[in-house]
């Protein structure tokens, strides 16, 4: 039995380490990529992110170098630290805050000691950096603004988020993504694809060469340069006079959907997120949840749309063949239907179609509606046929287009009545939506689109904000007609109408010369509840508009809050647009210094004021000097951040 | 007569087996040591390159061995023991220091290092001893002689600050106990090993309390006791080692190797500071086997692996040399090289078995138990089964020495056992 003890201690030895290795090698195993192996560097090549051109080629968005001092703890050689601190502006405290933390890190790699260093700094540093061992320069690329207009249209970049990393692991920590706007939107096309490198590090965390000879390696593919639909000095002159306002504008060039200006008042300067002052300006704005300059009005604010949508009304009674354009019907200032009143400010009398939209009747349309809804005897189904119509525009519903933010907007049928009229359901309940009011409810884009198929006279392009990408073809979304159920031929009168507001009727006042206008102003009652009371506010001034009248070049919607009267506010804006777009130059001096003299600024502060406080006609207007503007933006007039 | 042809007579799965590792062996060793571009395999400025030199000549070292008559070796057993005792002492007056130990005799350019050597003297003395026909191996007074033969080079090669060397003469108690050791002996060594950990993982009062009860109670049901004093000696002595051992832990062992054995053990209370500890006193071991774990089921292949072209896992072509294995060629390589060792050891054992002079045993058994702690000192160590003991893993650790050591252990008792038709 003597000759066992060793035999048997061999083989149990033997099992021993087969489990042992089991247990490493299998059980215990991690993954063998070598995006795991924490033995390889990878070194990441971020290619040039693409640049962003208006629609004439001017260019709005290009890339600055921005330069981080790095240091290495472990090699940093004893300093003048104060002439140091001079140089990087920053002071002791701060200095020996950031080498500690910098020393918690790690002794060896590399980390980031003071961020985004201006061009002027860095020049000054260069000249003495080989003096401070340990510390180096390191070049990164951020955004550069060529502009201060657009920034809702532009959007910024940021550091992505631990949801962008779940979402695509194409982005690690610290990569920059587009958070808003065209940077958002076009991403993939703008940031190209980043290259990698995979490198061998030993035991020190030193690079010791390539792995594997380099062969995993790829390049980085550059990003791709796009060009948007917008045009900067129609953007730029629609910011400048919307100074002071809240609301929205978008404007469409009706052949082709392309969006000329999207403009959301308040507004921003890009330049103010970009570098060392992003997440503190980025708070700013975000924290100001009243005025909430990041809420884009134009595309996300959801507004009823009011008399703009007679235009609606009148097409698709033409389409359902409820009235012929030269039925008349008579006006006692207003509405009677049972017992309610619809009032109406259009002097009373007897209208045809066209009368009825260049005076805005509400009794008008009010019968119109009437006539849609119950055209088969029953207004369930009536309301039905009309939303789908109304929807054939693009109302609704989103626009499905290239823009990260929309809103859906609110389109009614029988279905979404069901819980306030579960059984009886008569043309007169819903009566409002003839007007614009009650129901519906649209977003300026939604609008301006609506505007631009009636003056395509029955088709629409999808708005969207791409022009061209370097090599590539857009989407048949974009290029492909979207035709109404509306017949081309029912269009005509209501174009007529609209021309006829300039002409003779609400916004007869804002009329250019040479230019033939057709537009719709609109008036939009609306409320806020302040202090659990709903109280109404000053009506919010709107106005749609396309020029000219045969060949539309231009169609847009103007929304500004609280500005009363659409031809008060909006539709100065509007034909002040039309003209700068159409004419490139501005006759009408008085009406932009009008604009610009006018603020709205203290209707805004009326909600939060608690007082009790007057709407409307009995509000008065706040004047305030013309040199309480900004200039008009344009490229001198970029003010870099302090 | 076909058997009495020499080369037929040779043990071929010996040979065999021992190249398998010799080659395999090569092959991770050019893996762990090469950096950039191979241009010369046999480069003397590169390990692998001597390491290739060493293994050549290590042909010619066995052609030597098995052209001598096998005689010569059972013979001259106590003039080559006596040789390679004084190969050691020298090295107290001619010897080089490399990393603490003075090991080493410098030749200009190569060094040599006689403890590797000094084992097959000693087995060869041992083997002597043990089959000489005066020799009776119950007796105290030759068991002593024996252990006296086994101590002296191992005692020299300690104070040569190389601790993992002298331990593989702990080989030998295999050897004396399968020719007849008393089990007592057995017996004991256990028993003072399972002590000593006790008493270092749960304390002495606790561990020589346990003992007592154990002690005392089995004392109590013996019908014919013997005098009370032989259980108080008993606890006595087992009071003395646990104490012993309790001091050298806490004050004689140098920092290092408190450390190893405070990791081996979990010694450290707190967890925090253990893992501390884990990271800066075991960062070979940590490091050796995180290089195991990441080569997984098929390794990451021949020349591969990362974390030993990242040169993560020091002394990695001498020591460690088992973690290219594992990181390079996974599970299945390191099951096959455990594998290969535990079959040559078989191997041995099963042929000293068969030998014919009780001389050619005890060599034989010497050989396989000698391989056998190496291996399992060394690869126990790599993977964290028992704590850090520097010993190199026979045929794969680089180093020439060590090589030709092992050849010649191996190759003499290959050259005896051919022999054994013609023993009588």
């Amino acid at each position: 039995m003597r000759q066992i003890l060793l035999f048997l201690s061999v083989i149990i030895v033997g099992i021993v380490f087969t489990a042992r290795l089991f247990y490493l090698q299998i059980y215990n195993s991690k993954s063998n990529s070598i995006f795991d192996d924490n033995a390889i560097r990878k070194v990441y090549d971020y290619p040039k992110r693409g640049f962003v051109y208006d629609r004439n080629g001017t260019l709005l968005v290009a890339n600055q170098p921005s330069y981080d001092v790095m240091v290495i703890p472990r090699e940093v050689e004893a300093l003048d630290t104060l002439e140091f601190c001079q140089l990087l502006k920053i002071d002791k405290a701060r200095f020996i805050s950031q080498f500690e933390k910098a020393k918690h890190y790690s002794w060896r790699i590399p980390s980031s000691f003071v961020s985004h260093l201006s061009k002027e700094d860095y020049a000054v540093l260069q000249e003495k950096m080989r003096k401070y061992k340990g510390f180096h320069i390191q070049k990164k690329s951020l955004r550069q603004y060529e502009t201060t207009i657009g920034a809702n249209v532009l959007g910024d970049i940021g550091e992505v988020n631990n949801r962008d990393i779940k979402n695509d692991p194409y982005y690690n920590l610290g990569d920059l993504i587009g958070k808003q706007g065209v940077e958002k939107s076009y991403e993939e096309i703008l940031r190209g694809r980043k290259g990698i490198k995979f490198i061998q590090k030993d035991r020190f965390n030193r690079n010791i060469g390539l792995y594997n000879e380099g062969k995993n390696d790829t390049l980085p593919k550059q990003g791709k340069d796009i060009k948007i639909t917008i045009d900067s000095d129609l953007q730029a002159y629609g910011e400048w006079l919307m100074q002071n306002k809240r609301g929205g504008i978008i404007a469409i060039e009706p052949a082709t959907g392309e969006i000329l200006a999207m403009i959301a008042a308040p507004t921003y300067n890009p330049n103010d997120l970009v570098g060392r002052k992003r997440s503190k300006n980025f708070n700013k704005l975000l924290r100001d949840t009243i005025a909430k300059p990041l809420f884009n009005r134009s595309l996300q604010g959801v507004y009823n749309p009011g008399s703009p949508f007679k235009l609606m009304n009148a097409l698709v009674a033409l389409q359902e063949n409820v009235v012929s354009t030269n039925d008349r019907i008579v006006c006692q200032n207003g509405y009677k239907f049972g017992n309610r009143f619809m009032g109406c400010h259009c002097g009373g009398g007897s209208r045809d179609m066209v009368l009825g939209i260049q005076k805005s009747c509400n009794a008008y349309f009010a019968n119109l509606y009437r006539k849609i809804l119950d055209k088969n005897g029953n207004a369930s189904n009536g309301i039905n046929v009309w939303s789908n119509h109304v929807k054939s525009l693009g109302l609704g519903n989103y626009l499905n287009n290239d823009l990260v933010v929309g809103q859906k907007g609110r389109i009614p049928d029988r279905n979404y009545y069901k819980n306030a009229y579960p059984r009886e359901f008569y043309s007169t309940y819903t009566l409002s939506n003839a007007i614009g009011q009650g129901e519906v409810a649209t977003t300026p884009i939604q609008l301006a689109n609506m505007t631009a198929a009636i003056a395509n006279r029955g088709f629409y392009y999808t708005p969207h904000i791409i022009k061209s990408i370097e090599g590539e073809v857009l989407p048949e979304n974009f290029t492909k007609p979207k035709y109404t159920t509306i017949d081309k031929k029912h269009f005509e009168p209501v174009v007529e109408g609209m021309y006829q507001v300039y002409k003779n009727g609400t916004a007869s006042g804002l009329q250019i010369k040479d230019i033939e206008i057709c537009g719709k102003t609109g008036t939009v009652e609306n409320f806020a509840i302040i202090d659990s009371v709903r109280t109404q506010l000053t009506d919010h001034s709107i106005f749609v508009a396309f020029a000219p009248k045969d060949n539309p070049k231009i169609a847009l919607a103007v929304f500004v809050e609280n500005g009363y009267f659409g031809s008060r506010f909006a539709g100065r804006v509007a034909s002040l647009m039309i003209e700068k777009y159409i004419n490139k130059t501005i006759s009408r001096k008085d009406l932009e210094e009008w604009l610009l003299t006018h603020s709205l600024e203290n209707e805004y502060a009326k909600p939060q004021s608690g007082k009790p406080f007057k709407i409307n006609r009995e509000a008065e207007y706040q004047i305030i000097p013309l040199e309480e503007n900004t200039m008009f933006p344009d490229k001198s007039n970029i003010k870099l951040l302090p | 007569m076909r058997q009495t042809d020499r080369h037929f007579k040779f043990d071929w799965i010996t040979i065999l087996l021992f190249f398998m590792l010799a080659g395999f062996g090569w092959l991770n060793i050019l893996s762990a040591s090469h950096s950039g571009e191979i241009v010369d395999y046999f480069s003397f400025s590169e390990f692998y390159g001597k390491q290739l030199i060493f293994i050549v000549l290590s042909v010619v070292l066995i052609t030597l061995i098995l052209s001598i008559d096998s005689k010569f070796y059972e013979r001259f057993s106590s003039i080559i023991y006596l040789a390679s005792l004084l190969s050691l002492v020298g090295l107290f007056i001619f010897g080089k220091s490399i990393n603490g130990a003075t090991s080493w005799y410098d030749l200009g350019g190569m060094t040599l290092q006689p403890s590797e050597f000094a084992k097959a003297a000693t087995a060869l003395a041992v083997a002597k001893y043990v089959s000489d026909l005066q020799t009776d191996i119950k007796q105290f007074k030759h068991q002593l002689r024996i252990f006296v033969i086994i101590v002296i080079p191992a005692f020299l090669i300690l104070l040569q600050k190389d601790a993992g060397s002298t331990l593989v003469y702990g080989a030998f108690f295999f050897v004396l106990y399968r020719e007849g050791l008393p089990k007592i002996y057995l017996i004991l060594g256990t028993l003072l090993i399972v002590l000593a950990i006790c008493a270092l993982k749960f304390g002495v009062i606790l561990t020589i309390g346990i003992a007592s009860i154990i002690v005392l109670s089995y004392y109590f049901t013996l019908k014919k006791r013997p005098s009370f004093l032989q259980p108080l000696l008993t606890l006595l002595i087992a009071l003395l080692v646990a104490f012993g051992v309790r001091y050298t832990y806490d004050k004689l062992l140098p920092v290092h190797q408190k450390d190893r054995i405070t990791i081996w053990l979990s010694l450290e209370k707190d967890a925090d500071k253990l893992e501390k500890m884990k990271k800066e006193a075991a960062y070979n071991l940590l490091e050796s086997e995180k290089a195991i774990s990441s080569g997984g089921f098929k390794g990451k292949g021949f020349m591969e692996g990362t974390r030993t072209t990242g040169k993560f896992v020091p002394e990695q072509h001498t020591d460690y040399i088992f973690t290219t294995v594992g990181e390079e060629w996974g599970f299945i390589g390191s099951f096959s090289v455990v594998l290969i060792f535990v079959l040559l050891i078989l191997r041995i054992l099963h042929l000293s078995e068969f030998q014919k002079s009780q001389f050619s045993r005890v060599y034989g058994y010497s050989v396989g138990a000698i391989l056998f702690i190496h291996f399992l000192i060394n690869i126990g160590m790599v993977m964290g089964l028992i704590p850090t003991i520097g010993i190199p893993l026979p045929l794969f650790s680089y180093g020439g020495s060590g090589l030709w050591g092992f050849t010649i252990l191996v190759f003499i008792f290959v050259k005896l056992d051919s022999n054994r038709i013609n023993e009588w």
